[in-house]
């Protein structure tokens, strides 16, 4: 680096020690701190163990994470489901119309999602307003146990995450090029041909980036878990919040925050390669 | 309409309603003159003012709006320098920068607050006001990079050789020609920003102590003990402010684009 330009030097290098400081060493420090072991007075003991990984398979914690992988999972297969048409009928509305319906999207997007959870228990509260309108409509005899239940966990992660979903989806299904469903048609395939071989594989980067964006916070959300999921440990993000607050065992909840961060890898690679598969497929 | 749009229509509805319903009635709710029922028994301002009562609470909402706005500002400072750097120049290790701020922004929150938290934990740093500044600063810095850098990439870069031609030095054209152009977007980066940290669960959760408290930690407390209309009212107006925010700041970079 040439002293002659003091400008770039400095602003290289207040980047480069920010990021170095607080994001490479933190990351590398977790990993370090996975393979040590739990210490008595000082927080971890210098002594290396593989243990902590080995008991994340204890059937225990297994089932946490279990559990968490299957309500991330159910919550962005939900998501998608209801985003996807959702997103799709969005682009097919005027155009003048798009900014304000696409803005009335990311404002919960830009609001906090602990405020929209609390809202979320409100309204599934036992003497809660979805109860009342239940009974008003004489559908239910008696409020129903809504809150502290896994559906509503996953209702409220849900709540939490769907215009997460829905964004990206309406990124890629806007560039869509309409003349290619114009020429399949013509040349006589099907609704369902047309969507199979043609929508669905060139909105994969979308459908997998909204995935990423729901299904990973989703694994982490521990005070969706807690308030309306009550008081059993749920979520990954749960475990290892516990591990570092009430059973001060920092090696192990940082072995568990390792797996999210490799699982977080290896699902961006799967990202990375249905982006590049799908660019290749636009080529002529 | 043929009945098929009109189940489009309908479609549409009801997503939105299922992304405001609840935020509706928990507003409504902030006003309800009543403590535990659901009836609605005439509006009030009691639960405002009971907030406004409150000397912990009032507290705690100060110290998060002296940590958001000390944040963004960092943040923003760091996050614009960040941006030009890394469209004016090539540089060793340009790679790994673009790298740790992709990261930096993919890394799930909860993942970055306890890495965080061993950090200052091995340097024996205090929990409190200090590292959650710095930890606010850090998760704030990538949102002002792709802000910035999306607008930057729209730059005449003729402009720059003509400032150097006219024989400006670096910090000149930077700060006569660069920064006064970046200006749209380093205002919404810093508002984008200042939302982030005031909404921010849970990266603050595992970096601030017991000596420094601040609001949504303090709602998260209050909303595990159960409903109570101070915390309708309480959610109501941070929904407010953030809305109020959010909003000055796409004004700004719609502005800035036009």
């Amino acid at each position: 680096m040439k002293v002659k330009e003091p400008f770039k030097f400095a602003a290289v290098g207040v980047i480069g020690f920010w990021l170095i400081a607080f994001t490479l060493l933190p990351n590398l420090l977790v990993v370090v701190a996975s393979v040590l072991e739990r210490g008595g007075d000082e927080f971890v003991a210098l002594v290396f163990t593989p243990d902590n990984y080995r008991r994340l398979f204890d059937p225990l914690y297994l089932g946490v994470l279990l559990d968490s992988l299957w309500l991330a999972a159910a919550t962005t297969l939900l998501c998608l489901l209801l985003g996807y048409p959702f997103a799709y009928l969005l682009t097919r509305m005027p155009a003048r119309w798009r900014p304000l319906l696409l803005l009335l999207v990311i404002v919960p997007f830009w609001t906090s999602s602990l405020v929209r959870t609390y809202a979320m228990v409100i309204l599934l509260q036992t003497n809660g307003w979805l109860n009342q309108l239940l009974l008003d409509l004489g559908w239910i005899a008696e409020p129903l146990e809504l809150l502290y239940t896994e559906p509503a966990v996953i209702a409220g992660m849900l709540y939490a995450l769907l215009p997460f979903m829905i964004l990206p989806l309406y990124a890629v299904l806007e560039k869509l090029d309409r003349r290619l469903i114009e020429a399949a048609r013509d040349l006589g395939a099907g609704r369902v041909t047309i969507f199979r071989r043609i929508i669905l594989p060139l909105t994969l980067p979308g459908i997998v980036a909204g995935c990423l964006l729901t299904f990973l916070p989703g694994l982490g959300m521990f005070y969706v878990a807690d308030l309306l999921g009550g008081a059993r440990a749920m979520l990954v993000g749960n475990l290892i919040r516990d591990q570092f607050l009430s059973a001060r065992d920092w090696p192990f909840g940082a072995a568990a925050s390792v797996l999210l961060t490799v699982l977080m890898g290896l699902l961006l690679w799967a990202y990375y390669l249905s982006a590049r598969r799908a660019n290749q497929g636009a080529l002529p | 309409m043929k009945p098929r749009g009109a189940i489009q229509i309908a479609y549409l509805v009801l997503i939105y309603g299922f992304l405001y319903l609840p935020i509706l009635v928990l507003i409504v709710y902030s006003f309800n003159d009543a403590k535990y029922s659901l009836e609605w028994r005439g509006v009030t301002w009691t639960w405002y003012r009971n907030l406004l009562d409150d000397p912990d609470l009032l507290q705690a909402a100060l110290n998060s709006v002296l940590i958001a706005a000390l944040s963004a500002t960092v943040a923003t400072g760091i996050g614009a320098l960040a941006a030009v750097a890394l469209y004016r120049y090539e540089f060793f290790g340009k790679p790994l920068l673009q790298g740790l701020i992709f990261v930096l922004m993919m890394t799930p929150d909860i993942v970055m607050g306890i890495a965080l938290l061993i950090l200052f934990a091995s340097l024996s740093l205090p929990l409190g006001f200090w590292t959650l500044l710095l930890a606010h600063i850090t998760f704030n810095i990538p949102f002002v990079v792709v802000t910035v850098l999306s607008r930057i990439s729209g730059f005449d870069r003729h402009l720059l050789e003509a400032a150097k031609d006219l024989g400006a030095t670096e910090f000149q054209t930077v700060r006569r020609i660069v920064l006064p152009l970046l200006m749209p977007a380093v205002a919404a980066g810093w508002l984008l920003s200042f939302t982030l940290s005031m909404d921010d669960v849970m990266v603050s959760f595992f970096v601030t102590g017991p000596t420094f408290e601040i609001l949504p930690l303090k709602i998260y407390s209050m909303a595990r003990l159960g409903v109570t209309p101070e915390i309708n009212a309480l959610c109501a107006m941070m929904l407010g402010a953030t809305l109020i925010l959010i909003l000055v700041a796409q004004l700004l970079l719609l502005r800035g684009r036009s």
